[in-house]
């Protein structure tokens, strides 16, 4: 605070001025940062040690105290004097810089914190002291000391009074009094919510506002009216200048350092006042500010009296009841005329608002049509596979929600032919059926073995079926060693007189087989060591084979009955004859030449099986007439099973679908190489694997249920299924023989089920499961369009081995498919991958006898009995030949078409033609495929009701099931053989 | 809810020449947008790739290192990363800023017709001429794809991917949908082979071309057709097709130089819109404005719904 001499008027200067500058003195540069020093108070530089280490340095160049280093005291002992004891205080270990007056022990003369006055202590505690309100009477908390405490302000404060400011004053530029109203006219513009301070007011209301005279301003808190936005506590306001600069909190004239008395009164009034609570910072969280001389309190321990404990317990009186407006409302209140008129109560520390508020306009909400439901309802397309029949057609009939299928019935009770004219496709070419295929000979060989199943059938036809199952294998055992004998061996008997003519073929055929591998192996290139060995997994048979080979080799012509194992049975032995006359035939020995060129590779794969996945795709050929009609949807589409990889998974951030499966991509299944199936698209069992992938079986229990489990376990799974090439092709009987000793295993397994199997065929009438079988090889697929022709008459599998040796199976499998779909949908929709290849298991003579499609397809055995019931009834629809009804089965059919299927809706027995009887068969050819591709969800439940009371009428004639095959076999007889190949004529040259 | 939508406005098509690009690499085989429309990708013939500003029609960059002609062009979420497949059976992850080849990914036994990135880019999928279409992981420094899918019995011509499928079109004539959520695989027979795969925007509807001059709008779920779109020609090339900006729209390429819009629910033909005389090989919509490319050729045109000026300004 100086001030110019010159001009001692009543200018008022801030802060210390400037040196005078010299006239001449030239201008001194100021002295950059890097060049500026710092040194101690003898002139030394101190270097700069950091922060960290100490500051600046100290002792003699940071070393020792001095430069003579540290000075022993000097060790003086004698007699008079002993050495005292030498007590070493703090002070001895400081130098002069920690005794002056910034040092930790400064030994200048300062009034120690016991003399000095408690002000510090009273700023801080005074809201607490006087919100504890312990103090009825004020003053008693060392108001005496307040009153003779020396003044002893903050720097901030002493600063501040440099500054020029006063006590009581405000900080900041002065003020007119004019403006400074018209401030606090600016501030009221912040609305009704601005309290009309009444201290204040009385001040600006004095008369004395001279026009040059410019005040400082008034050292008020302003209000703030900012919305909360940070995100402090509630009532947080920072730092409170005022307190900090010692004031009162309320109160703020208050000089707390000259004006001892008006402080005091003001204390006292304090003190009284509830507002001192709101009033300052308190805590210990708010730490020390600028203007605060010193924390001195920081262990501070809040205490709880400075708390409310109990909701509007100490203002019962205000009527606010926790209202913390300010207390100027509540004195404001019914000030406005406003006030007045309003006739509710005003809540205290409420006004009326000045301004009415802007209504806001509400559109009403539309008005909905009373029958409005907000949810829309599709009406149930209902899928007639997954509703019980009787309820699909009560759907059908009364609302037409089966709207998918109606439009079909039209189209599907179109023949095939006919739809193919409206679909513009070409006929197509080719032989029609596998029949065509075959040379007269293997088609004589054909009916004379069917002939020979009729005259078993005849035989088994008379025996009640409980009772006489056992004869019946062994008469069907018979008949399929007869069957084989016939065509092996010239003295079979001939079962009928005028079939003779026929087998004779059969006969001259095999027996020159044999010549034939005579002849090859009797030559002179041949050579053992060089041969093919097709029986290498099995050694025992090889060594026949090889035995057998070398007794031609010597032309011996009984070689092949004395190679064979006696011990065997003969069925086996017939089998293995074949296989070893239709190897030696293939694998005869060719030039010498030649075969030194070929080597047997080195390393032969063991794996006879391959990966193939489980689920095949259906026909293209239905999904082309799909797209041709346009009907995509259900026809085009398939579903498979589709394992994600677990990565791929993770990094589309999609949880794995199935979590515990470890296989990726398409479920595969272990199929045997060579199979056909691998290579050609037959239609398998992957409809019905399609539709429960996540339930697979167990391969074994999928398998066909062969009827005579002694012959089933010995004999190849390649019996039954057909090859798809001729019979006489010997590649494939190669394939099947080579295949058949590998499955020998799976064999067993099917043996096994035998058991139960043939519990259930006892149950199952016999009609049925004939036609059961019948039906079954209906659905075989187009190229095999004569064998289904011959359903009718259905010979011995014996000759579906021989001629379809390795394919057969396959078709039943696919067959059986349709079979149990169309059988009322009983067929549950578990299946196996692995079933087409269990199926084919199946031995020769025990398909024949047994309903083993049907029972194939179902999984448990659970479902057999029930199952197999009705779908023998429907067959039965199916294939009787012209006395049974045929509209039944081919509604039936239409209905499964395309979509949901309908089921059938009953037996009407009505004549049919064998004419009509056709066409239907080639429509089911055309729709079986198509079947495949349908979804067939099935509700077991409610198609086991249905094929309950079915059940019943099945039981009467109820009888074994081996009867039943024969039976089957019976009706079919009607049709003779030459009327059957004369239909098959007939339906060639229709095409 | 109360107050009713806002009249939907008849959609804009990009039926004003903007600009030609003449981009210098031989035939365009394929164009793209990048992920947010600014930026245009162009596979060149001559093995290079390359990156062009939309508003200002300048080449950005050149990315070279593919062996043979690249066929499809990816761009990643973020933009910083690009995928490109190519005649030379690799697939190339670039990295944008720099051009650099990030990971060269070989395996397919043939050329790879189409690339593209999954939503976060972790996961590339490339579907080649031999029939399969192989999962990069673009995370992991591994060389082998994360799975391969070969139920595909003929190459593959388009994929697209979306939140958790993946569609892929094959010339077999099958679209295929691989839920991966569901762990399913729906397969689709068209007939004819595929030439191009997408789905709508709102991700219900598949939309595939095919052969037999065709664009079909099938129900993802059902498999039902929706729409069927014909008049163009398209009988020998793997032509594109694609939905408009806001699936208001069907577009495909066409071999007698046009670009045909169908208006997707109607089925009718809104516009044929000429580009000039030699096949339209390619297409790309904007995400989400009506800008179309296409190419021709050796260049690509971007089309606008207003005329050049206007749409200068707006650039």
């Amino acid at each position: 605070m100086a001030s110019d001499e010159e001009s001692d008027e009543d200018f008022v200067s801030y802060g210390t001025p400037l040196e005078p500058l010299e006239e001449d003195e030239p201008i001194r540069k100021p002295v950059p940062v890097h060049e500026q020093t710092v040194k101690d108070e003898k002139g030394r530089y101190k270097r700069f040690h950091g922060a960290f280490t100490g500051g600046f340095s100290a002792g003699y160049f940071n070393t020792v105290g001095s430069q003579e280093g540290w000075t022993p005291s000097t060790f003086v002992s004698s007699r008079q004097q002993k050495a005292d004891r030498q007590n070493a205080r703090p002070e001895d270990f400081m130098d002069e810089e920690d005794f002056s007056e910034h040092g930790i022990a400064p030994r200048e003369i300062v009034t120690t914190e016991d003399f000095a006055s408690e002000r510090k202590d009273q700023l801080k505690d005074k809201a607490r002291a006087v919100s504890s309100l312990a103090a009825l009477i004020p003053g008693d908390t060392g108001l005496l000391e307040e009153l003779i405490a020396p003044a002893r302000s903050s720097i901030g404060v002493e600063l501040l009074r440099k500054m020029g400011w006063k006590d009581g004053q405000g900080v900041g530029p002065r003020l007119k009094r004019k403006q400074r109203k018209q401030n606090d006219d600016a501030v009221q513009v912040y609305g009704c919510a601005f309290p009309p301070n009444a201290s204040e007011e009385s001040e600006d209301d004095d008369e004395f506002a001279p026009e040059n005279v410019t005040f400082a301003p008034k050292d008020v808190v302003p209000v703030d009216f900012t919305p909360k936005v940070d995100s402090h506590g509630l009532g947080y306001r920072g730092l409170n200048p005022l307190q900090a600069l010692g004031g009162g909190s309320e109160s703020g004239h208050i000089n707390l350092f000259t004006l001892q008395s008006d402080r005091t009164t003001s204390l006292f009034g304090d003190r009284n006042s509830r507002r001192q609570r709101r009033g300052g910072i308190g805590g210990q969280a708010f730490g020390v500010g600028a203007m605060e001389e010193e924390d001195n309190d920081i262990y501070h321990k809040d205490s709880m009296s400075n708390y409310d404990t109990v909701l509007g317990g100490e203002e019962p009186g205000d009527g606010l009841y926790g209202w913390t407006a300010p207390q100027q409302y509540t004195r404001k209140k019914n000030d406005s005329k406003r006030d007045v008129t309003y006739l509710g109560r005003i809540l205290d520390g409420f006004t009326l608002a000045s301004e009415v508020t802007e209504i806001k306009t509400v559109y009403p909400p539309p008005d909905l049509p009373r029958d409005y439901r907000p949810v829309h309802y599709f009406r149930p397309v209902v899928d007639s596979s997954t509703v019980s029949p009787i309820v699909a057609q009560a759907l059908l009939t009364s609302r037409g929600h089966l709207s998918q299928e109606a439009p079909q019935q039209g189209r599907h009770s179109l023949g095939s032919s006919q739809r193919r004219d409206m679909l513009g496709e070409t006929p197509l070419q080719g032989p029609s059926s596998v029949f065509e295929l075959l040379d007269n000979k293997d088609r004589e060989r054909l009916n004379e073995i069917r002939r020979e199943a009729e005259e078993q059938n005849k035989s088994v036809e008379n025996l009640s079926s409980a009772v006489d199952r056992a004869a019946v294998v062994a008469s069907a055992k018979a008949a399929a060693l007869r069957a084989l004998s016939s065509r092996f061996q010239s003295v079979a008997p001939q079962p009928d007189s005028h079939t003779q003519s026929r087998t004779s073929p059969t006969r001259t055929q095999a027996s020159s087989e044999t010549q034939m591998a005579l002849k090859a192996w009797s030559g002179p290139t041949a050579d053992a060591s060089k041969t093919f060995k097709p029986f290498a997994k099995n050694s025992q048979k090889q060594a026949r084979y090889d035995l057998y080979i070398n007794k031609l080799k010597q032309g011996d012509k009984d070689a092949l009955e004395l190679s064979l194992d006696s011990s065997m049975t003969e069925w086996e032995r017939g089998r293995e004859r074949d296989e070893f006359v239709r190897a030696a035939v293939l694998y005869k020995p060719s030039n010498s030449s030649l075969s030194s060129r070929f080597t047997r590779s080195k390393n032969e794969d063991d794996t006879d099986s391959v990966e193939v996945t489980r689920d095949q795709e259906n026909d293209v050929d239905d999904k082309q007439a799909a797209v041709k009609m346009k009907m995509f949807g259900k026809l085009t589409r398939e579903r498979f099973e589709w394992h994600p990889d677990k990565l791929l998974c993770k990094r589309f951030n999609v949880p794995h679908p199935y979590p515990g499966s470890s296989t990726v991509g398409m479920p595969k299944v272990k199929r045997d190489k060579y199979s056909v199936f691998n290579f050609l698209s037959i239609t398998d069992s992957s409809q019905v694997s399609r539709e429960a992938p996540s339930a697979p079986k167990p391969p074994g229990s999928s398998s066909t249920l062969p009827q005579t489990p002694e012959v089933s376990n010995k004999k190849s799974r390649w019996d039954i299924p057909g090859q798809v090439s001729e019979p006489k092709d010997p590649l494939s009987a190669f394939l099947s023989e080579t295949r058949s000793e590998v499955l020998v295993a799976k064999q067993i397994e099917a043996g096994a089920k035998n058991q139960t199997d043939s519990s259930h065929a006892t149950a199952t009438p016999e009609v049925n499961v004939a036609q059961s079988d019948g039906k079954q090889t209906e659905q075989k697929t187009e190229e095999e369009e004569k064998e289904e022709d011959e359903e009718e008459v259905r010979p011995p599998m014996d000759l579906f081995k021989a001629i379809f040796a390795s394919s057969s199976d396959e078709k039943s499998s696919s067959s059986s498919e349709d079979d149990s779909e169309e059988e009322e949908e009983v067929a549950p929709p578990t299946s196996e991958p692995i079933q087409s290849s269990a199926e084919t298991l199946n031995p020769p003579v025990s398909a024949q006898i047994t309903p083993a499609p049907d029972i194939s397809k179902v999984p448990d055995l659970k479902h057999l009995t029930v199952q197999s019931k009705p779908s023998a009834e429907t067959t039965a629809l199916n294939t009787q030949s012209s006395s049974q009804s045929a509209p039944a089965k081919s509604q039936g059919l239409d209905e499964e078409e395309f979509g949901p299927r309908l089921p059938p809706p009953g037996f009407i027995p009505s004549a049919c033609s064998p004419q009509l009887k056709k066409q239907k068969k080639k429509e089911k050819e055309k729709h079986k495929a198509k079947k495949h591709k349908k979804e067939k969800k099935k509700k077991k439940n409610k198609k086991h009701k249905h094929k309950g009371k079915q059940k019943k009428r099945v039981e009467e004639s109820n009888s074994s099931s081996d009867d039943a095959d024969s039976n089957s076999e019976d009706e079919n007889r009607v049709v003779s053989t030459s009327e059957l190949l004369q239909r098959l004529k007939n339906i060639r040259s229709k095409r | 809810m109360a107050f009713p939508q806002p009249r939907p406005q008849v959609p804009q098509l990009p039926q004003h020449l903007l600009r030609t690009i003449e981009c210098q690499q031989g035939a365009v085989r394929a164009v793209r947008f990048n992920a947010d429309g600014n930026y245009v990708l162009t596979c060149g013939s001559d093995k290079s790739l390359k990156l062009w500003s939309v508003s200002r029609g300048t080449l950005l960059k050149t990315y070279t290192g593919h062996g043979y002609e690249v066929l499809d062009v990816d761009s990643s979420y973020d933009n910083s990363q690009l995928c490109s497949c190519s005649s030379d059976k690799t697939v190339i992850l670039w990295d944008v800023a720099s051009g650099q080849v990030t990971r060269k990914l070989r395996g397919h036994a043939g050329k790879v017709n189409c690339v593209q990135f999954n939503e976060e880019a972790t996961v590339m999928l490339s579907g080649s001429i031999d029939g399969t279409v192989r999962c990069w992981d673009t995370r992991s420094r591994r060389y082998e794809p994360i799975q391969i899918l070969d139920e595909a019995r003929d190459g593959i011509s388009s994929l697209k991917v979306s939140e958790h499928e993946l569609l892929i079109g094959s010339v077999d004539g099958r679209v295929r949908l691989y839920d991966l959520r569901m762990g399913q695989l729906h397969v689709d027979f068209i007939g004819s082979p595929i030439t191009c795969v997408c789905f709508s925007r709102d991700g219900q509807c598949t939309l595939s071309s095919s052969l037999d001059s065709t664009v079909r709008l099938l129900d993802k779920s059902s498999g039902e057709m929706l729409g069927e779109y014909s008049g163009h020609v398209n009988k020998g090339y793997k032509l594109d097709c694609c939905l408009s900006d806001k699936d208001t729209h069907v577009l495909s390429c066409s071999e007698d130089g046009h670009v045909y819009f169908w208006d997707l629910v109607e089925g009718s033909l809104t516009l044929k819109l000429p580009v000039g005389k030699a096949v339209v090989q390619s297409l790309s919509f904007h995400p989400t404005e009506p800008r179309l490319l296409t190419a021709m050729e050796g260049h690509v045109q971007v089309w606008g719904a207003e005329p050049e000026d206007a749409a200068v300004e707006d650039g």
